[in-house]
């Protein structure tokens, strides 16, 4: 399994080769000016120890100019095109993902709707621009810079040479394994503990209130230091590995070149010792990335599997290969619709139905949970339906084109994302064509027209990251002006008044029942107020629609 | 802490003594089968020596990580658990202004970006001094020139570095800014793609994203070609330098100016003398992203607590309460959320607390409970000040039914179990089956062991307050704090709802906030509150006469109910 991530996860890396290329070859080149540096450093001094005549060191001084200017040279280079590749895969990775799970939304992404479990799965996407550069390439630059060193020390002798080449290579996988094996496992499992520790924080911090006033305080916090001094247990572990490849390195990098001393001894002519010893020490540099390369690469391969095992879904609804004609009526039929999430779900409708002339203006009663957003969402395509039709004005839902069923219906929906963007923009993907106008019309329409022309900024203030500037009520009206500049012939307003107050809430009913003429209106909401004002009211339970008297409900069945 | 952290110096540095001793033996070795032929074997005490000193090494570098990543855990751990007393300490009225979101960030993430700043970036301060330091006191008596080009280049690396932080590295800041930022849009538009796709609009951001994505790689590059230029000058400086020494004695060598042995040495130890310099260079923004993370948290510790008693004084079982002038406001409001409020309640009695939304209804219960404390007034229970009481004790008198009880992740039965941790499952079920819970519990797949909150079961309005009611009945606590939902509710559960709550009612004493007539109904004393203050009292039909505030919020608010 992870082999087939792995050649699927080097195949995005393909159209980028040339850049990884090039920056593996720079950043051989600058660990061998390093090579050089202290290789021709060391034959200049054995050299100059002999006291030749001046002229005989001339060129080594130049060697060694030439190499600690090369050196900073190669090093600038490899960096420069190393992050131009990074930012190149990053942008392709993005696109790509996007891609895969634009199709996807929302219905197969339901298990990510906190938010936060989203943003680890960006995470995911962020953490692989780094393959590249932490996992992929050292083991590249080291199997580069252990040939040309073998390369250049069997110009001396080729047991040297040999002996060079077993050493780094037996360090090198030392250190690979080591990582491997032992890393993978501890980070996993401090990632886990992490991502719990973070449920629980999540839990605890929504719930304070709850264990405060039970008496809990103590208790509750006795649990989480439990579960605080367990990460910091694992850390440990971590820390343990981390300092054993420290010291690993240490060992390994003089180890290698202490055999090299050894068997040249004998062999090498004693002027050219210095220049094998701290050549060897100098190639080291290549072998150390090593230690972080095995712990990126698994923490890659996590995240790829994570990112594939999303994509790779079917989404839950497709186009017809045969699409119908955009319905020239809007009137809604609903005829025995049965619905759950999936085949082994229970059901959320049961032979529901449902008769709405266009223009009508309904309200659909329900307890939270009962299922009334999931109607929204199968209306507007969402999720697809198995048994029962929807038509609108004689036409099958199921047979419209996607977005033609959204060209029909506007939802204000009870989970709208704000983006971070202006009020007005936010409005205005809605219809990105409309002019100011129709935006302030549409604001003026939802009872925030005020609100905003009072800010320092007015249309232009930013909302923040998912509207976190702007409160409960205001998010709400921002996201009905929204739905209400979708000039569709559907409106479909979900529990759209809730964080509101009576006197603004019947405002904004009044304005609806107004500017709404002429187009089909639809309420859930789970609140029994205002449902004088519209023609029919339906109570949702146990998955099918019972009306309820018009003009005054019924009080016997709603109180 | 200081001691542990000690141990990394110390054995930073004797690991950097080690290093010189080698570089010495290295040089002698050299020397002998070098300049003097020896062969292998005459040499083999050396190399021994060698490679102890490397194996020394190993162990001290060992050492050193592991003190310096333990001082880093503990601080953490520290501070995650002091945060959080402090976090509970402020209580939860503190965090409805807070996002959780937010908190939870600074708690995980934010305290983790401080473990590079102590497991790195301060060990690699402290040997930037010092391990420099103990290479010019050894190279100081073995050879004076270079032990001047040493000392002058080696403040010009800090130097440098301190102008990169300034110049260029602003630059480069700037842009890791505009990436985190680039992130953030992604993350926008990934978590808005159903909101996207309801207005047609999801396709679109596909050119979107590889618009910016591009521009924002081309802009990039722009600056970091200019802040790798400082970087590549002093990876050039600590080359050159090292090229001068190598050079210099060289050329001094041929002169017979210095000692092979001693040339050796110094061309061994000069490119470690640059080495924790440049380390430190690399570890540079490891201190700034800490300070960053610090700030967060530390505004969170120095939000200053509510006082706490000197002395604690036990509560009378008898529960008369009293609100006497009771003010309190938030930190960030203009007017009080309660204002000089004044009532009491007498034991055994049910008093239902009307008003408008932000009349104060919640903010009176949160002072009861103790989770704001008055900024003037007392509250009493039979003459004894509330404030003198310890918190918890006072809350285990109280049971407490919100609108919108959290559900722990955790299953129903230990949801139920809050109050009453050791409570056995008999009495679990009992308490739901009072609260009307019970049936709705059982006929669940795994029944009291079905697992709740974020990826458990979602339980609806109905059914998450019966719950609460069944907490309730289990802590069977003297006084009812009870905050009705305004939620729909089907005919079945809301008939359920009820009759768990009169039966709670029965032998407590009780404050209830709520809108519905049928409940306000049933109470003893009704107080009508605005603005923070107490404006009507008596019973339904005495304030029903008055034709005040209580008539026309009956009239507003509940036409449904009011008409039943």
């Amino acid at each position: 399994m992870p082999a087939k991530t792995l050649r699927r996860l080097l195949g995005l890396l393909r159209p980028f080769w040339r850049g990884m290329a090039l920056a593996a070859v720079l950043s051989v080149l600058t660990i061998a000016a390093s090579v050089g540096l202290m290789a021709t450093s060391a034959w200049m001094i054995s050299k100059a120890g002999l006291r030749p005549s001046i002229a005989e060191l001339g060129v080594s001084v130049v060697a060694v100019r030439f190499f600690g200017i090369a050196r900073g040279g190669f090093r600038y280079l490899e960096r420069l095109v190393a992050h131009d590749t990074t930012f190149r895969l990053l942008a392709d990775l993005r696109v790509q993902f996007y891609r895969a799970i634009e199709p996807l939304a929302p219905a197969r992404l339901s298990r990510y709707t906190s938010g936060d479990l989203l943003a680890r799965v960006v995470d995911d996407v962020d953490a692989l621009q780094n393959i590249y550069l932490r996992a992929v390439a050292p083991p590249l630059v080291a199997v580069l810079t252990g040939g040309l060193l073998t390369l250049l020390f069997s110009a001396f002798d080729g047991l040297v040479a040999l002996t060079a080449l077993l050493c780094l290579g037996t360090a090198a996988l030392a250190t690979t394994l080591l990582a491997w094996n032992l890393g993978r496992r501890t980070g996993q499992i401090l990632t886990q503990q992490r991502a719990q520790l973070n449920a629980e924080l999540v839990d605890s911090l929504q719930g304070m209130a709850d264990w405060i006033a039970f008496g809990q305080t103590d208790r509750r916090l006795e649990a989480l230091n439990q579960q605080i001094d367990s990460i910091a247990a694992h850390e440990r572990r971590f820390a343990r590995l981390d300092g054993l490849q420290a010291a690993l390195a240490i060992l390994f990098a003089n180890g290698v070149m202490l055999a090299v001393l050894i068997v040249a001894i004998p062999r090498v002519e004693g002027i050219f010792l210095a220049t094998l010893a701290l050549a060897t020490l100098a190639a080291y540099e290549a072998i150390l990335p090593l230690a972080q390369a095995a712990t990126y690469l698994s923490a890659s391969l996590e995240s790829a599997s994570r990112l594939f095992d999303l994509a790779d879904q079917t989404p839950a609804v497709t186009d017809p290969l045969s699409p119908a004609a955009f319905p020239a009526r809007f009137d809604l039929v609903i005829h025995d619709l049965t619905f759950g999430y999936s085949a082994d779900a229970p059901h959320l409708f049961r032979d529901l139905n449902l008769t709405l002339p266009h223009g009508q203006f309904a309200a659909i009663l329900g307890e939270s949970g009962v299922g009334k957003s999931t109607l929204a969402h199968v209306l507007v395509r969402f999720y697809d339906y198995a048994a029962g039709h929807i038509e609108i004005g004689g036409t099958e839902l199921r047979l419209l084109r996607e977005e033609d069923a959204r060209r029909i219906f506007s939802v204000m929906s009870q989970r709208t994302h704000l983006f971070h963007t202006t009020i007005r923009e936010n409005i205005r993907i809605a219809r990105p064509d409309a002019p100011d106008e129709a935006v302030e019309a549409a604001a003026r329409a939802a009872q925030i027209h005020e609100f905003i022309a009072g800010l320092p900024d007015g249309y232009e203030t930013y909302v923040g990251e998912d509207g976190a500037r702007v409160s409960g009520g205001e998010r709400q009206r921002i996201a009905l002006a929204r739905a209400l500049l979708r000039d569709t012939p559907i409106l479909i307003l979900d529990e759209a008044t809730a964080h509101l107050d009576p006197a603004t809430e019947r405002a904004v009913f009044d304005t609806i029942a107004h500017t709404c003429q002429g187009r089909t209106v639809l309420i859930f909401t789970h609140q029994v107020r205002l449902l004088d004002a519209v023609d029919a009211v339906y109570m949702l339970a146990n998955g099918v629609l019972h009306p309820l008297k018009r003009e005054k409900p019924d009080s016997e069945a709603a109180s | 802490m200081r001691l542990t952290f000690m141990a990394t110096i110390a054995l930073s540095v004797t690991g950097g003594i080690c290093l010189i001793a080698q570089a010495f033996a290295l040089s002698r070795i050299i020397r002998q089968v070098f300049l003097d032929h020896a062969a292998l074997e005459e040499v083999s005490g050396l190399l021994l020596i060698v490679g102890l000193l490397v194996t020394l090494r190993a162990l001290l570098g060992w050492g050193a990580h592991r003190t310096a990543s333990e001082v880093a855990i503990r601080v953490k751990a520290d501070l995650r658990k002091r945060l959080l007393v402090h976090l509970a300490a402020l209580g939860p009225t503190y965090l409805l202004g807070e996002r959780t979101g937010e908190l939870v960030t600074t708690a995980t993430t934010g305290i983790d970006a401080l473990d590079p700043f102590f497991r790195d970036y301060l060990p690699a301060l402290f040997n930037a001094l010092l391990i420099p330091l103990a290479i010019l006191l050894v190279v100081f008596p073995l050879d004076a020139l270079t032990f001047i080009i040493l000392l002058i280049t080696a403040p010009l690396i800090p130097a440098f570095m301190m102008l990169i932080g300034m110049a260029a590295g602003a630059l480069a800041r700037q842009q890791y800014a505009r990436l985190s930022h680039l992130s953030a849009h992604f993350l926008d538009v990934t978590q808005g793609l159903a909101t996207l796709k309801l207005f047609n609009r999801s396709r679109y951001q596909i050119t979107t994203i590889a618009h910016i994505s591009d521009d924002f790689r081309s802009a990039t590059m722009r600056v970091l070609r200019v802040a790798f230029v400082s970087a590549f000058a002093l990876e050039m400086l600590a080359t050159l330098s090292v090229a001068i020494v190598a050079v210099e004695i060289g050329l001094r060598l041929l002169h017979g100016g210095i000692p092979f042995e001693q040339a050796l040495f110094l061309l061994v130890i000069a490119p470690e003398f640059y080495q924790p310099l440049r380390t430190l260079g690399a570890k540079f923004h490891a201190g700034t992203e800490a300070s960053a993370a610090a700030e967060r948290l530390f505004a969170v510790l120095a939000m200053p607590l509510p006082p706490r008693p000197a002395r604690a004084v036990p509560i009378p079982d008898r529960l008369h309460l009293r609100f006497d002038n009771v003010t309190y406001r938030y930190p960030d409001s203009a007017r009080p959320a309660v204002d000089q409020l004044s009532f009491e309640i007498h034991p055994g009695e049910h008093v239902a607390l009307v008003g408008e939304s932000g009349s104060g209804k919640s903010t009176t219960a949160a002072l009861l409970l103790r989770f704001l404390a008055p900024d003037s007034g007392q509250i009493t229970v039979s003459g004894v000040d509330l404030a003198q009481a310890i918190a918890d004790q006072w809350r285990t008198r109280i049971a407490w039914v919100s609108q919108s009880p959290h559900l722990f992740q955790t299953t129903i039965a230990d949801n139920i179990r809050l109050g009453r941790p050791a409570a056995p499952l008999e009495d679990v079920m009992e308490a739901a089956r009072l609260a009307e819970a019970h049936e709705f519990i059982q006929a669940l797949p795994q029944g009291y062991d079905t697992p709740c909150g974020e990826r458990g079961l979602r339980l609806s309005g109905g059914q998450a307050q019966r719950i609460a009611i069944a907490r309730a009945f289990l802590t069977d606590a003297p006084l009812l704090v009870l905050d009705e939902m305004t939620a729909f509710l089907d005919p079945q559960t809301e008939a359920a709802v009820q009759s768990g709550l009169r039966r709670l009612l029965q032998g407590r004493t009780a404050l209830v906030i709520t809108h519905r007539l049928h409940t306000i109904m049933q109470m003893d004393r009704i107080i009508v509150l605005h603005a923070g203050r107490v404006v009507e009292e008596g019973t339904h039909s005495q304030l029903m006469n008055q034709a005040g505030r209580y008539r026309a919020l009956v009239e507003v608010f509940d036409p449904v109910t009011h008409a039943g």
